[in-house]
């Protein structure tokens, strides 16, 4: 791939890692940026693009995006979720192993890497599964998997029911320095729930999962993780107590990260309204009180990162009674307009909130920190922060057409994305 | 919360009927006294009112009941309505897509109101969401959501043998976390101005945050009752009485069976209701179930006014 000169003008520059905000050029060749803010004379662009009004910012990294390859194309395929990740800003994302099959071999995670390779667009990196087809009981090899391109190892929303074998994963992973991602979720407890176990799901007469379940969960693994050193990363908390917890074994030393999805910063159980099946999530949105506790572990550092949680779902498997409603929403196409309505909402500057879409999962991920600074990949994202769209089928390139954002009015649009200084998505404003 | 109450279309007339919950007294208040009109149809020799005569209604019940969907089977005849009974056996990966799919192919059928009784919460709002105008839902039991037809049926109960709702104390005992029947007698009696209600349940029946439905909690089922004016009692299901929920039927009996003596802290006029089928011996001895304070058995016949009511009025044969 032979990337050509581009010159962007006139936008606002936001630098996530230093904070900066200024208004100048970027120059971009072979791939990176060659400068930073003042134009380089004598460089001759092969295209220019005009984007006064715009922000530029780096491209966001997505710690949780489904492409639903292999094994459930009917869902969604490549094509349509790399088309989806660029069209919401995303240049890199890690998809999580629950795959069909799983992602527990060199050969499946070598042919996801070579397909999106192929398509050229956002850089995926695989999860690798923990375990063998994330039954929970016997370990991947995981080094063979790192080597076929994994970023890390966790179980997805796959119960690990034996805490033997998590003991065991987590000394494993730390004696080579793997990352462990896992979503703190006690199997027993959360078993038949469908909910949070509040006062909504009573009064919906749905099976509830108690917050015990996620931080009894917690608690495992924060206490494993400091037996082992192993460097785990904990997905998608839901609730108040499970920030507290990990607020504390963060101010006791210990060296955890974790991230948030961004339906659960801005929805809670009340949203369920009449059973809406887009908000049958894993896990599952909790209370108000909780929804709060998350935002301001987000904004205090707790939680270091927000991810998409993208899970596309065809129609048929959500029009069914909530409980049978497979969980999951769209979300690759939100997360930029959703981390910016937070910012908004909390009086944040955009180069604070954008930390937990760019430099934070970069951080977790074990990647350099996405900057905008010459010599950094050309990996870039042109929004304009002031264009109001409203959320429908329609205007989601991502196969999966559910979320429970539908009909919100988001403020936000992307306009270019660039990869490795290519430009992969350009949309006309309006 | 900002979707628009299904049950109620824009002029505010009830077009289904879900739930108990979020429907304005004034319409609860209609269906009790419809249903009173119809109690004297079903005690004449002719049973019959022509009030849906021509109309198709279709029983449709994805879980087995024999008595409710013969009380709607019966409450339909008699208002000259044609009924088709259908009990749809479902194993749980076919469930929801045969729902909508079997919702569509009845109402190309032209049906003009399903009754729909399901295993899952929710079941009836969803086919209400999606079947034409015009087509009428009542829910006979979603999951553990809401039964609205029994809680009225206890309504017209309550108000038959004690009157004014705004002076009594009700106490509901018993498996409040999986009853259905339960949340929609709370909705149902707290909207119809009940000032006191009280749940009786150990701790393992009751669902979290049960106060916020605007009831208060006891444990002490003699306590719980004292000076109560009607006992709704619930049905235990038997898959619940061995397990972690509960060590035995008889230990539950001994705590929260009601017998004569717990009975007797409750008003001297007191009102036993239970949505039956009854366990004798587990929630209810029978000494109770069939002495003078019962009215189980009125219950039943209540029962099939209150669904001609309510019938006849999503048809809008009778304006309420």
């Amino acid at each position: 791939m032979s990337a050509g000169r581009i010159e962007i003008r006139g936008a606002t520059l936001v630098d996530p890692l230093s904070g900066r905000e200024w208004t100048g050029v970027l120059c971009i060749e072979d791939g990176r940026l060659l400068s930073v803010g003042e134009p380089v004379a004598g460089f001759r662009p092969d295209r220019i693009i005009e984007a006064h009004g715009l922000v530029a910012c780096p491209g966001l990294l997505d710690l949780c995006a489904r492409l639903r390859e292999p094994g459930y194309e009917y869902k969604a395929h490549l094509e349509s979720e790399m088309s989806a990740a660029v069209a919401g800003g995303v240049t890199t994302l890690v998809c999580p192993p629950d795959t069909d099959p799983p992602l527990d071999e060199p050969g499946l995670v070598e042919m996801l890497k070579y397909r999106a390779r192929g398509l050229s667009q956002a850089n995926v990196y695989p999860l690798g599964a923990l375990t063998r087809g994330l039954q929970g009981q016997r370990l991947t090899e995981m080094a063979e998997l790192t080597e076929a391109g994994c970023v890390a190892f966790g179980q997805a929303d796959a119960p690990l029911q034996d805490a033997q074998v998590l003991l065991r994963a987590m000394q494993y992973a730390a004696t080579f320095d793997y990352g462990v991602w896992l979503r703190p979720q006690d199997a027993s407890l959360a078993r038949g729930g469908v909910a949070h176990d509040g006062e909504v799901a009573t009064r919906l007469g749905l099976a509830g999962i108690p917050v015990a379940a996620e931080t009894v969960a917690l608690s495992t693994i924060l206490l494993l993780a400091r037996d082992t050193g192993a460097r785990v990363h904990l997905c998608r908390l839901s609730s108040a107590a499970g920030v507290d917890l990990v607020r504390q074994a963060r101010a006791s030393g210990l060296r955890v990260t974790c991230d948030v999805a961004a339906a659960h910063v801005h929805l809670s159980e009340m949203d369920l309204g009449y059973f809406d099946a887009n908000c049958h999530l894993i896990p599952p949105l909790r209370s108000g009180r909780d929804r709060a506790a998350l935002r301001a572990g987000l904004a205090d550092g707790t939680i270091d990162a927000v991810c998409s949680d993208h899970t596309p779902v065809d129609d048929d498997a959500k029009q069914l009674p909530f409980a049978e409603a497979e969980p999951g929403a769209t979300g690759l196409e939100l997360l930029l307009p959703l981390i910016l309505q937070w910012a908004r909402e909390e009086g944040l500057p955009f180069a604070l909130a954008l930390r937990r879409v760019t430099t934070e999962p970069a951080r977790i991920m074990g990647l350099p920190a996405p900057a905008l600074a010459p010599g950094a990949p050309a990996d870039l994202c042109l929004f304009d922060p002031l264009a109001a769209w409203q959320v429908q089928p329609g205007a989601l390139r991502s196969q999966g057409k559910n979320t429970p954002f539908l009909g919100w009015e988001l403020v936000g649009q992307v306009r270019y994305t660039l990869v490795a200084g290519e430009v992969v998505y350009a949309s006309a404003p309006g | 919360m900002t979707a628009p109450n299904p049950q109620l279309d824009s002029h505010g007339r009830l077009c289904h009927l879900l739930t108990t919950e979020g429907l304005p007294a004034s319409i609860l208040q209609a269906i009790l006294d419809t249903a009173g009109s119809f109690l004297t149809v079903n005690a004449r020799e002719v049973k019959k009112v022509p009030l849906l005569r021509g109309k198709s209604v279709f029983n449709l019940f994805f879980e087995p009941s024999t008595r409710t969907r013969t009380t709607f089977e019966i409450a339909a005849k008699r208002l000259s309505a044609d009924v088709v009974n259908l009990t749809v056996a479902t194993s749980s990966q076919t469930k929801g897509e045969t729902l909508l799919d079997t919702v569509a192919n009845l109402s190309a059928m032209h049906a003009d109101m399903f009754v729909v009784r399901h295993s899952q919460s929710g079941a009836a709002h969803l086919i209400a969401r999606h079947v034409g105008a015009g087509i009428h839902v009542i829910n006979a039991g979603d999951g553990r959501h809401a039964h609205p037809t029994q809680a009225l049926l206890d309504m017209y109960t309550i108000r038959h043998y004690k009157g004014d709702f705004r002076r009594l104390r009700v106490a509901i005992v018993g498996d409040i976390l999986h009853s259905r029947v339960a949340r929609s007698e709370i909705h149902a009696l707290t909207t119809l101005g009940v000032p006191e209600v009280r749940v009786i349940a150990p701790r393992t029946l009751l669902p979290m945050q049960v106060e916020r439905l605007g009831v208060s909690v006891w444990q002490d089922m003699a306590r719980g009752l004292e000076d109560v004016d009607v006992v709704m009692m619930l049905r235990l299901q038997n898959e619940r009485m061995n397990g972690a929920l509960l060590p035995s039927a008889q230990e539950y009996f001994r705590a929260y069976g009601l017998t004569p003596e717990k009975l007797a802290r409750a008003r001297p006029d007191a009102i036993v209701m239970h949505p039956g089928p009854m366990n004798r011996g587990v929630e209810i001895d029978s000494a109770v179930a069939d002495g003078r304070q019962s009215v189980i058995l009125p219950q039943v016949t209540f029962g099939i006014a209150v669904r001609m009511a309510v019938m006849s009025i999503l048809a809008g044969q009778v304006e309420p």
